[in-house]
């Protein structure tokens, strides 16, 4: 069965369009003052204003090495994160402590650390999976560069987003 | 061969083209400015000082762009339509008297004197640069684009033509140097504050003189193809219309067609019922070259602001459908535009001055 919608009659006034185009456009003209005028808020100007102070604590940025209270690069190549690495972004070349460093009992170090930004997809799992609390996430989102190697972040790199570390388990200390 | 004429004329010609081409351009980031404020965003601010290179930036962008030709196309009509476009645009202005006068010489190219005749003869020849586009690209698109300009164009340029003739019952000249003339003595056609401005008559006057000039303002809106009226490039219906198929420079001379076709038909509105370059206690060029260069100012000003008002109502109203602007064009702009030059007829035959 057929409906029939019935359609709203109009009267003079609406059917002359007139007061609506002029309504209309008086929307328009205070939307383009309140603009003018600064008082409209809406957009962040990206480059000048950055998104960092409005950043959550959980935020997920490029990960990096960091070191600890002593200067020592926390990592200690056991490689866990570049197995667990679903993109298998990371690289991990190991070294060998010599027997006189401070911290020779630790035995390996990583001569070669890298991780392909490109291939990142910023998971975390390398985090989560790191004993030994060497790998974070940073809140660092700008990751750019103009070639393919410029997007590797090597171990130099990696050590200057992560900086140092403070609060964490010290396990590797002398007196331990 | 007079050469001082000739020499003046190129001068004039130069010089009004490098205003109105510069004008232009900076109608496009008007455009693009205003429209961004008023939908609360903030539009092109970053190349130079608050955008205002932007212009330069898309110009260098349009002519360094691959020119590209579809191997479906009729080249020759192809490469013809986007000339066709922007020449009648720019060519109206010549009519125009866009000044008092400058050391003694007249502020207008050719003051002919069937100024507003030859207006609307170059004007309507600006169709056929969209028709010869959507008819070359070969393609859907653009075809549909340019049959609607077709029927579009011959439905507003009756009610065009029709608005502007009380404006020459009143003068009896069809140039437009005369209009402009007649409004500095008895006051401009809608507003006629100046002058013997107390007469009644005039008052009366100014009513066929206003629907004249709200007729002529939309038939102008149609002629430009701008939203309300846009059905030609249609982006939602019709991908880009007419000019589909069209990149780099070629689409650029649609598109700056589109614009100097703007500052024009605001021009000939100006001229026609605002006065031109006349501003109410502003003396002409003949008092100093300075008056003569406040007087030019003062037209662009009031085509400036026309321009506005076009850029402030392409962003609020929709797009009409079809056959409401074809019924729009037919029965009631034409009618009421026949019924006011009656109206103006009996107002200047009964009510003597």
């Amino acid at each position: 069965m057929a409906i029939t919608v019935s359609r709203p009659k109009l009267n003079w006034s609406e059917r002359l369009y007139l007061p609506a185009i002029a309504a209309g456009m008086a929307i328009t003209i205070k939307h383009f003052k309140n603009m003018l005028f600064g008082r409209t808020k809406v957009t962040m100007q990206y480059p000048e204003e950055k998104w960092d102070s409005h950043m959550p604590e959980h935020y997920r940025g490029a990960p990096a090495l960091v070191r600890d209270d002593t200067g020592r690069v926390r990592c200690v190549a056991c490689q866990l994160c570049e197995f667990i690495c679903p993109p298998r972004a990371i690289k991990i070349i190991p070294g060998e402590i010599p027997a006189g460093d401070r911290f020779a009992k630790v035995e390996k170090f990583p001569h070669e650390f890298d991780i392909d930004m490109i291939r990142c997809i910023y998971c975390g799992l390398c985090e989560e999976v790191c004993p030994e609390q060497a790998i974070y996430l940073r809140k660092d989102y700008a990751i750019t560069g103009f070639t393919r190697a410029d997007m590797v972040h090597n171990k130099e790199k990696l050590l200057e987003i992560g900086g140092v570390m403070h609060g964490v388990v010290l396990k590797w200390n002398e007196k331990k | 061969m007079d050469y001082f004429f000739l020499t003046i004329s190129l001068v004039k010609i130069v010089a009004l083209l490098a205003v109105v081409l510069g004008m232009m351009n900076y109608t496009v980031y008007a455009e693009r400015r205003i429209s961004a404020l008023i939908q609360d965003r903030l539009g092109p601010n970053r190349v130079g000082p608050a955008g205002l290179f932007q212009p330069i930036a898309d110009a260098a962008k349009f002519l360094l762009k691959e020119d590209f030709t579809p191997g479906h196309v009729n080249k020759f009509y192809y490469w013809l339509a986007p000339c066709l476009a922007m020449i009648p645009a720019i060519t109206t202005l010549a009519v125009v008297p866009f000044g008092s006068t400058l050391f003694g010489v007249p502020m207008v190219i050719a003051d002919i004197n069937v100024g507003v005749l030859f207006v609307f003869a170059i004007a309507s020849l600006g169709v056929y640069g969209i028709v010869i586009a959507g008819w070359s690209s070969n393609s859907k698109y653009p075809f549909l684009g340019g049959v609607r300009s077709t029927s579009q164009m011959i439905s507003y340029e009756l009610s065009l033509g029709l608005a502007v003739i009380p404006v020459f019952l009143l003068i009896g000249q069809l140039r437009l140097s005369e209009v402009v003339r007649y409004q500095i003595e008895h006051g401009w056609m809608i507003a006629p504050f100046v002058g013997d401005w107390a007469n009644p008559h005039k008052w009366l006057l100014a009513i066929p003189m206003m629907i004249s000039f709200v007729v002529f303002t939309i038939a102008i809106f149609a002629e430009t193809n701008r939203l309300p009226f846009d059905l030609p490039e249609a982006e939602t219906e019709l991908v880009g219309g007419y000019h589909t198929e069209y990149g780099s420079m070629k689409f650029g001379l649609f598109f700056l067609g589109e614009y100097v076709a703007m500052i024009t038909g605001s021009a000939i509105i100006v001229t026609l019922f605002l006065g031109g370059w006349h501003f109410p206690s502003i003396p002409d060029g003949s008092h100093g070259w300075g008056w003569g260069l406040v007087n030019i100012f003062i037209f662009f000003s009031k085509v400036a602001v026309l321009l506005f008002v076009f850029i402030w109502v392409r962003w609020t109203l929709p797009r009409f459908r079809y056959d409401q602007l074809m019924r729009l064009g037919w029965v009631f702009f034409f009618e009421i535009a026949l019924a006011n030059i009656f109206l103006a007829a009996i107002i200047l035959a009964y009510f003597p001055q």
